[in-house]
């Protein structure tokens, strides 16, 4: 029964698997780009598991940004994970301890879409069947980091095969995926311009902090809405 | 190893713990706390498009021409057809590519 249900997360989770494997690959590649080594890309991957973020992560270390600030980017870009947790918590109450830890630990955004999906459904809500989803996206995302980290070893100037645009394009598809949230135009709006005269008038790595900060600070001034948002945010991060 | 990659390291570990405390934070909080306050909530909501914009917005300035045409071909072609984020990094690849070796 348990061994069952195992196997079908794993099959759940298989597709997707599929579909992050250039992404890990790419991380790989572009975190020896910016100056890791290849044991250093993947412990990040093993460690931190969450792809965005990680590639947030090496970009503004390999712009010398100061500790602090990409620590608070990775977590402010991890922050939807707080949603997630959130409205999983009902299903997931059931699991001991030790599995909680494992389940929030492995808590990626398809993660959190399926898990919502077959609660929803009144599907049984198994660790068994929770980690098998997890684990078959995990392991090779490790892996993959791995195979992405020594190709990018090889690669003399990035420039030449065209690496530089990934990251840059990779964001603005991130952002794209954020479009229908409320206020996004006014928001992406300001923190373009922010971070466009931070970058100007002050220089890296501060455009980064100014322009998040404008955009956030308008998104709390601006008049609410009266209906109260649950958290819809199952953004994709690939 | 020297200090420098040891700073990586704790940098890594400290992104880690960072990550870990979004994924059960929600948990916690739900357990603990009956409502956001909806500003603080609009503000949460609005922290991934706010930090992303600002790894995009310079690049696309500051970056050069050909990436900043390679970037407007892959968001004006991507937004047209709604294509995945890896469709859209191909794109972008092709045409700075294209300018790189072919026009240049």
């Amino acid at each position: 029964m348990t061994k069952d249900e195992f196997w079908e997360g794993v099959r759940g989770g298989f597709p997707i698997m599929l579909a992050a494997s250039p992404f890990g690959a790419l991380f790989g590649a572009l975190a020896v780009d910016n100056g890791f080594t290849i044991a250093d890309a993947v412990f990040m991957s093993a460690s931190v598991y969450a792809g965005a973020s990680q590639m947030v992560g090496i970009e503004l270390f390999g712009n010398h940004v100061q500790p602090w600030l990409v620590v608070l980017s990775v977590f402010a870009v991890n922050f939807r994970h707080v949603l997630y947790s959130a409205s999983i918590a009902k299903y997931v109450r059931h699991f001991t301890f030790g599995q909680k830890f494992l389940a929030f630990f492995l808590l990626v955004d398809p993660q959190y879409a399926e898990t919502e999906k077959r609660g929803e459904r009144g599907l049984p809500i198994t660790f068994a069947w929770y980690l098998g989803f997890g684990l078959v996206i995990y392991i090779p995302w490790i892996f993959n980091t791995l195979v992405g980290a020594i190709f990018g070893q090889m690669i003399g100037d990035p420039k030449a095969i065209g690496l530089d645009i990934l990251l840059p394009v990779y964001f603005m598809g991130l952002v794209m995926g954020f479009r229908k949230r409320d206020r996004f135009l006014p928001i992406v709006a300001v923190s373009a311009l922010a971070s466009i005269a931070g970058m100007h008038f002050v220089g890296s790595p501060w455009h980064v902090s100014i322009g998040a900060l404008a955009g956030i600070v308008l998104a709390a001034c601006l008049p609410q809405n009266e209906r109260t948002p649950a958290p819809r945010a199952v953004e994709k991060e690939a | 190893m020297d200090p420098q990659h040891l700073n990586l390291i704790y940098l890594i570990i400290a992104a880690a713990v960072a990550t870990f405390l979004t994924r059960v934070g929600g948990y916690i909080l739900i357990t603990q706390m009956k409502q956001i306050p909806p500003r603080l909530e609009a503000a949460l909501n609005a922290v991934p498009a706010a930090v992303l914009t600002t790894l995009v917005a310079p690049a696309f300035v500051y970056g050069g021409f050909d990436v900043t045409i390679a970037m407007f071909v892959a968001f004006a072609i991507a937004l047209g057809l709604s294509l995945s984020t890896l469709r859209m990094l191909v794109i972008g690849w092709v045409v700075v590519m294209l300018i790189r070796h072919v026009v240049m």
